[in-house]
């Protein structure tokens, strides 16, 4: 039996189908302003017995598509961070307009977790608002941190306090790459903070799309001393989970 | 609405325009989220009848009142001994601070970053349209929360009869002397601004009005106990709102009736929920009408809620009063070990609330814990670390959510809570 997971974050849709534990296509897309079309785009020319929704699209999706089921981004992303790595104990995962650190007990089950709340600080969104500023792409944005000499501070994890933090640096004349490495630390703080309310040893997994930016994996596991692990495709592990919940449910 | 209620509201000085508002988008919530739950128990429909008319019905009684020379005294929090207003012929009030309102208004006068519930109270104040507060014949600040110390100053220079109360911040004697020797100022004057002398029998009659209002609350608590549970948490949270603006006496009697027809539907296994449900303790800050949001979304995601460790509920209504006294002086000292007792975070330190957060777990057999944080409410908030943490080392699952009362985390606080629903399921 085939098993579908959608996972509709703010910035992309990811498509995972499983069959017997194993991942037998995927596909992506940008959520745009219809998230739903999207969803049934990526559908399009698929068979699967069975689809479980989740990300912030997921109740959208769950009126619009009959019998599908949902789940949260957290427990999708648990179960998929431990099917990529079987002994994950702690998860970050850092999407677009949310950032999450979860910690799993021996079997899996989901122990605490913590959620950023209503605004962007710490999370895709923020980086995409500040590489623009200093026109960078965003893939671009990560290794031209790397590349920084010196650190400079921003203080401010906010996104409209950073901003204007940025405006004055660049003012001075800073350069913009240890501007950009400041930002990725500022990032890095807040996802630290969150991760050392859920545990404080142990290598993470790290999933979302911010996984895929080299200077956040670095800044992270030096600063907490920790091991960073990232899954192949660290966008998919929201929907790989999602596919993966609904087919242990059929064959409990 | 009648064009009686309209010339009432006119009269209490009212801006009609905003009022409107205000009753609309009250009406509104109640549809959605109270009317549109399933299976709740008949005698509700008291609560919606109150519910509907809570600036119309409820307010007339109030001002024929007035016109009979009592006075109506208005409160802002659980400290505020209902006891000594009905024993000197005064009815006691809660004023409106559940709903955001006139939010440009309020921020000329308080910081920006300060609690959602003091906001509302200057918010109902400024648009004119809290008709409790414009009735009432007194107004009574208490110094809680550093918050609402400073805000009861600026307070009292947009009304004039606020009469502001201190309180204790140690469960030391000294405290004890303090809250003793503020409820003997307070009793004088109550009984200044009604013309009655509190007696032995008045006190003593005030004390058990009070008390079975408490009891009948607590006997709905008790039945909440129950798999599947007889009511929804919202219902429950709505009787234990009412309590601070219904004449006492009818309210203790609906609120028994209910619990009549509670224990045929738990001796017919008849619930709001199905049975095994996960179960909710709430625990933290107040949720004043017609704050609903968090338990609307727990209930709408899976969960039912089994009972509230907050003013709005137990930390309220914990404990009876001792009516034994033989002298004012004695049932003065029992209504200030009552209120005494109570378990509000502005004291320090404040272990009683951390062992009445495990009793009530245990007691209602919750499945975890969610600590409801006001944004900015400092005092809870401070004390949702060590709460989570005891928790954490009970084996008790617990969510930590700080929120005001803005609809635009909605989305997040749902995934969160179907998250720890998830979390408790697993």
């Amino acid at each position: 039996m085939i098993f579908a997971g959608i996972d509709i974050g703010s910035r992309t849709v990811e498509l995972v189908l499983v069959e017997g534990g194993r991942v037998i296509e995927s596909r992506q897309s940008e959520t745009g302003f219809d998230p739903v079309f999207e969803a049934k785009k990526l559908l399009e020319g698929l068979e699967f017995d069975g689809i479980m929704a989740t990300g912030y699209g997921r109740n959208l999706f769950e009126n619009a598509f009959e019998n599908a089921g949902t789940v949260t981004e957290i427990k999708a992303h648990a179960t998929g961070a431990r099917a990529e790595f079987c002994d994950a104990g702690t998860v970050l995962d850092i999407g677009g307009q949310d950032s999450k650190a979860i910690r799993l007990d021996n079997s899996g089950r989901i122990k605490k977790f913590e959620m950023n709340d209503r605004c962007a600080a710490g999370t895709g969104k923020f980086l995409e608002i500040m590489a623009e500023n200093l026109g960078f792409s965003l893939d671009n944005f990560g290794p031209a941190a790397l590349t920084a000499k010196k650190d400079l501070v921003i203080n401010s994890m906010c996104t409209v306090f950073a901003e204007s933090e940025v405006t004055s640096l660049i003012a001075r004349g800073a350069d913009r790459s240890e501007i950009a490495r400041a930002l990725h630390r500022s990032v890095v703080r807040r996802a630290a903070g969150m991760l050392g309310r859920v545990s404080s040893s142990g290598p993470i997994v790290f999933s979302g799309g911010v996984a895929k930016n080299a200077c956040i994996r670095e800044l992270l596991s030096d600063t907490l001393e920790r091991e960073v692990m990232v899954p192949r495709y660290p966008q998919m592990v929201g929907a790989l989970g999602a596919a993966l919940i609904l087919e242990s449910r059929a064959f409990k | 609405m009648s064009d009686d209620n309209t010339s009432m509201w006119k009269n209490l000085g009212l801006d009609l325009k905003a009022h409107d508002v205000l009753l609309g988008v009250l009406g509104q919530a109640y549809q959605d989220i109270y009317l549109s739950q399933e299976n709740r128990p008949r005698g509700m429909e008291y609560f919606d009848f109150v519910m509907s008319e809570i600036h119309g019905l409820r307010i007339k009684e109030l001002l024929d009142e007035k016109e009979k020379k009592r006075k109506i005294i208005g409160s802002y929090c659980v400290f505020v001994p209902e006891e000594i207003a009905l024993a000197a012929n005064a009815t006691l009030v809660g004023l409106c601070s559940g709903a955001d309102f006139a939010v440009e208004q309020v921020e000329k006068y308080l910081p920006r970053n300060t609690c959602s519930l003091i906001k509302s109270s200057f918010g109902f104040k400024l648009a004119k349209v809290c008709p409790y507060l414009e009735c009432a014949d007194m107004i009574v600040g208490e110094n809680t929360c550093d918050g609402k110390k400073k805000a009861y100053e600026t307070m009292g220079t947009l009304v004039d009869n606020l009469y502001v109360m201190d309180l204790p911040q140690m469960k030391s004697d000294n405290g004890r002397k303090l809250l003793r020797s503020e409820y003997d100022r307070f009793k004088s004057a109550v009984e200044e601004l009604t013309g009655v002398e509190i007696s032995v029998d008045s006190l003593k009659e005030a004390i058990r009005t009070v008390n079975e209002k408490r009891a009948a609350i607590h006997r709905l608590s008790q039945l909440r106990i129950a798999d599947p549970v007889p009511i929804s948490g919202l219902d429950a949270l709505l009787a234990n709102q009412v309590f601070f603006y219904d004449n006492p006496a009818r309210f203790t009697q609906s609120v028994n009736k209910i619990c009549d027809e509670l224990e045929e539907r738990i001796s017919k296994k008849k619930g709001v929920f199905p049975e095994k449900t996960p179960r909710i303790l709430f625990s933290g800050c107040p949720m004043a009408v017609p704050n609903w949001k968090l338990p609307w979304i727990v209930e709408t995601s899976g969960a039912v809620i089994v009972g509230e460790e907050s003013c709005v509920g137990e930390r309220g209504t914990r404990n009876l009063t001792d009516d034994s006294g033989k002298t004012v002086d004695a049932l003065m000292d029992a209504v200030a070990d009552r209120y005494f007792k109570i378990d509000c975070a502005i004291f320090t330190p404040n272990q009683d609330r951390r062992d009445h957060i495990l009793e009530m777990t245990r007691a209602y057999k919750a499945d975890g814990v969610i600590h409801y944080g006001l944004q900015f409410c400092q005092p809870y908030n401070m004390e949702s670390i060590p709460v989570e943490k005891l928790l954490e080392e009970e084996g008790i699952p617990c969510l930590r959510i700080e929120t005001d009362y803005g609809m635009e985390d909605v989305g997040q606080i749902k995934t969160r809570v179907e998250a720890f629903i998830e979390q408790i399921q697993d």
